[in-house]
């Protein structure tokens, strides 16, 4: 089978959660041997791993005829595209596109991050994508998040093959309620035209169902998985003294930061040998730092600002505690992350991860003494600690993104007939 | 002639209530009293009342040939006492017609006879006394806790003075054997075992409301042909389950009431006669004996005791609340007394089993949301109460020393007023000076012991 996907992020270069999930969903898939995908990202770097699918440059896709001659192509795009495939693809435009700015290519260069102009970049793909559309070989469109939506429906037209579109968040859940009206018509409109839409918790299908309208027989959840962690071993605890309770992560409205401060109040009030650390960046860090202050427990909260790569690894495995307070967090997959490095983890009900954990304590975000209670547990009794470290590793352990992929794979044949 | 001998089990702990690690050291009530008036309510108006009507009509109609043995937990007698009175009437009701037994079992419904040996012996006494003071009559016959029982176990009971021990009829245990004998312990004297029949029990407890069973539906006459259909010389059927199969497991519109109320006409028609275990006892020699080491249970597939302490949370939890045992013997205070009974249900560690995460085990953590929810809240209560043991016998003080010094103040009143009696009579027989210096040694004895009391 033949897919064809559009996408915004993919590794390495990433800035949230979308990127890690496109990966590691059509990693998985790629496992089932008769499944070809074709990934449309706007703007890769050409050092993404393409050894199980294919990756088409947005910015490389002609579209608009200029007459170029092979050398000239490959000089240019080759790193990314072979010249070939542009030539394939400009033969293919049946648009005018003229009124878009192109290059001496006829390309558009795209950010590929979330630009100030990020409706125009959107429509911008939408066209790319009649040109990918046209050129067909593919049996089914399957759509990432929001941005990519417009140029799956315009794809589905173009082709007449089903669209599947899979939602990692919606604009409920990135604004607390406060529904950007044009981001919503963007969203509803591919739910609308989609003839599958992938939700990636129930809590996700949820808003779809009620806040967008959405007929509940063709909206499916297919939780995320967690890439498994190819050097375990390297991440270690070093003993220390004191105990360490992490947040990590972007220190914004929606991921709750506030309850964490609460709640490491709450704690340090009864229990000693106890630090908080709240690693990342955002637009609330100065209010954070503003509140811990004022609660009187600065001298036990840190902040580290932002931390990538491997320093986010490193973070989780040093911490005897991992906590997610999101307000509203359509998947969460860090807390994968903590429990495969043996790091006892709290998330919010209001995370969707929480839907497929066991080991893992559950609480809603805003109820912070039940937060305080499950922090004081885990480092004052052992074997919290111990059994939340060991059966939350070897839990994390068995969700794998094959079986993700399998549940997609299922939907594919279910909406083609097959 | 076969017997079926039936029985019924009632328990339930005593919920806590939320306690969150601030309210340690300051607040000592534990229990979240509405929750449990309105679960034995609940229980009361849907099962034990109804039940216990079934029950006596069908020893009235069956002229006392049908009988039945209850094993109540003294937790469960408090709380019946406390909040549904009329559910201890009806079962003294039961009692008089002299077709119902009672079994012995640990008051709190704990894991004593695993843990802690004395508290073991303290607290079937206790039990005994409470159900003699109720009913009027001493427990022989012994049901342990989920029916926890070993070799071991088998042998404490026995010294106990019982005659005879219902155990779960686990294949672990019985191997080709049949349950439906009477057997006895190796070792212990004469204690006869009763093995449960499981397979017919859960076919009342489990199945009898089970639409997709093959054998659906259950009808008495069915049942009694399963009992009558075994080979002739297995004499015994012992069936038994949590008294909730009547009206909450079954709902009585499963028909559960006239299944029960059909049964004695069925049995007494295929010559099948009902008998109370102690009754059994008496009447059948044992087969056999049955031996284990390791204790088994009735709870889940592999009837063992990983329901209650199978998991880490489980381990730390037991064993840190059994470990003061000794030092809350020693205490005369009631509200520690208190707690440490109702600490003790064995329902407290169940709530926290994992097994249902990885198992097809049936998730029960009762009114938590996760075993780690449970543990939580347990430990929580757990560290506050072992604070207040604490505070009155500090841990730095080796048990034999604090034994000494307890003595010390026990006999220090009857102490002072023998050495006041002999001071009397020194003033009254010496001359003045020499009772002078008679006081002083009195004195120094008094201070004496006020220093070790200091210290205590």
């Amino acid at each position: 089978m033949n897919a064809l996907m559009f996408g915004w992020e993919f590794p390495p270069h990433i800035l949230g959660g979308l990127g890690t999930a496109s990966y590691g969903l059509t990693r998985g898939m790629s496992l089932q041997g008769d499944m070809n995908i074709t990934f449309v990202l706007p703007h890769p770097h050409g050092d993404e791993d393409q050894s199980f699918l294919h990756i088409i440059s947005a910015s490389c896709v002609p579209i608009v005829r200029k007459d170029n001659d092979w050398n000239y192509v490959n000089q240019r795009i080759g790193n990314i595209m072979h010249p070939d495939e542009y030539y394939h693809l400009r033969d293919n435009i049946r648009y005018d596109f003229r009124r878009i700015g192109t290059d001496d290519l006829g390309c558009v260069n795209f950010s590929g991050i979330y630009p100030k102009n990020l409706m125009e970049e959107i429509s911008n793909y939408e066209a790319v994508a009649s040109v990918v559309a046209h050129a067909g070989g593919f049996d089914i469109i399957h759509s990432h998040d929001w941005l990519t939506y417009p140029a799956g429906i315009f794809a589905k037209h173009i082709s007449g093959k089903p669209l599947v579109i899979h939602v990692h968040a919606t604009d409920f859940d990135r604004s607390r309620g406060k529904v950007n009206p044009q981001v919503y018509d963007i969203e509803r409109r591919g739910m609308d035209e989609a003839d599958h839409i992938i939700c990636v918790s129930n809590l996700t299908r949820q808003t779809v169902i009620e806040k967008y309208g959405q007929n509940p027989a063709k909206v499916s959840t297919v939780h995320n998985a967690v890439e498994p962690l190819a050097d375990r071993e390297q991440f270690v605890k070093t003993p220390r003294k004191d105990k360490v309770v992490t947040f990590l992560g972007r220190i914004t409205m929606q991921k709750g930061p506030e309850y964490f401060v609460e709640a490491a109040h709450r704690v340090l009030q009864k229990t000693k040998n106890v630090r908080f650390v709240m690693a990342g960046s955002g637009d609330m860090m100065n209010q954070m730092i503003h509140l811990a202050a004022y609660k009187n427990i600065a001298d036990k909260f840190h902040f580290t600002g932002f931390l990538r790569g491997k320093q986010v690894t490193e973070m989780l495995a040093e911490s005897d505690v991992y906590i997610m307070p999101s307000v509203s967090e359509p998947f969460g997959i860090s807390p994968l992350e903590a429990m495969q490095v043996g790091t006892p983890t709290i998330v919010s009900k209001q995370s969707g991860c929480a839907e497929i954990l066991n080991n893992a304590i559950k609480i809603d975000y805003w109820d912070i003494d039940a937060l305080a209670d499950a922090i004081h547990a885990i480092v004052s009794y052992p074997a919290m600690y111990k059994s939340l470290h060991e059966q939350g590793e070897s839990e994390v352990n068995r969700i794998t993104w094959e079986a993700a992929g399998r549940k997609v794979r299922a939907i594919y044949d279910k909406v083609l007939g097959w | 002639m076969k017997s079926i001998c039936f029985f019924f089990q009632l328990h339930q702990a005593l919920q806590l209530k939320r306690y969150r690690f601030f309210e340690i050291g300051n607040d000592h009530y534990y229990y979240n009293d509405f929750a449990d008036e309105d679960a034995i309510r609940y229980l009361a108006d849907n099962c034990y009342l109804p039940a216990n009507r079934t029950l006596l009509e069908m020893i009235h109609s069956s002229n006392g040939k049908f009988k039945v043995a209850f094993a109540i937990s003294g937790v469960m007698l408090e709380q019946l006492e406390q909040y549904a009175p009329e559910v201890i009437d009806s079962f003294k009701e039961l009692a008089q017609t002299g077709a119902v037994e009672f079994l012995g079992e640990t008051y709190a419904h704990g894991l004593s006879s695993i843990y802690d040996e004395n508290e073991f012996k303290a607290q079937v006494q206790e039990h005994s006394d409470r159900i003699h003071d109720l009913f009027g009559q001493r427990p022989t016959t012994f049901l342990n806790t989920e029916m926890i029982y070993s070799d071991e176990i088998g042998a404490l009971i026995s010294k106990l003075g019982f005659k005879g021990a219902i155990m779960e009829g686990a294949k672990a245990v019985l191997g080709w054997k049949s349950p439906n004998y009477l057997y006895k312990h190796p070792y212990a004297g004469n204690l006869a075992l009763l093995p449960r029949n499981s397979g017919m029990s859960d076919n009342i407890l489990f199945k009898f409301s089970d639409w997709g069973w093959d054998q659906f539906p259950l009808t008495a006459e069915k049942y009694i042909g399963w009992v009558s259909a075994t080979p002739e010389e297995e004499k015994v059927m012992t069936i038994g389950m949590s008294y909730n199969a009547l009206g909450l497991n079954n709902r009585p519109e499963s028909g559960i009431f006239d299944f029960m109320k059909a049964l004695p006409y069925h049995a007494l028609m295929q010559k099948i006669s009902f008998a109370t275990p102690s009754e059994i006892i008496e009447k059948n020699k044992p087969t056999d004996t049955l031996s284990t080491g390791e204790p088994i249970s009735w709870a889940d597939e592999e009837k063992d005791l990983t329901a209650f302490c199978g998991n880490d949370l489980q381990y730390e939890a037991i064993h840190k609340l059994y470990a003061v045992g000794e030092r809350v013997r020693l205490c005369t205070d009631k509200g520690i007394k208190y707690d440490w009974m109702h600490l003790q249900s064995c329902d407290h560690f169940y709530y926290m089993s994992t097994k249902h995460f990885t198992g097809n085990a049936v998730a029960h953590t009762g009114q938590y949301e996760s075993p780690y929810e449970a543990f939580m809240n347990y430990m929580n209560v757990l560290s506050d109460f072992l604070q207040r043991v604490d505070e009155q016998y500090p841990t730095t003080i080796e048990n034999e020393e604090l034994n000494g010094l307890l003595k010390t103040i026990k006999n220090q009143e009857t102490k002072i007023s023998e050495l006041k009696a002999e001071v009397k009579k020194l003033k009254g027989k010496e001359t003045k000076k020499e009772t002078g210096e008679e006081n002083t040694t009195a004195k120094k004895t008094a201070t004496k012991t006020t220093k070790s009391t200091k210290k205590a």
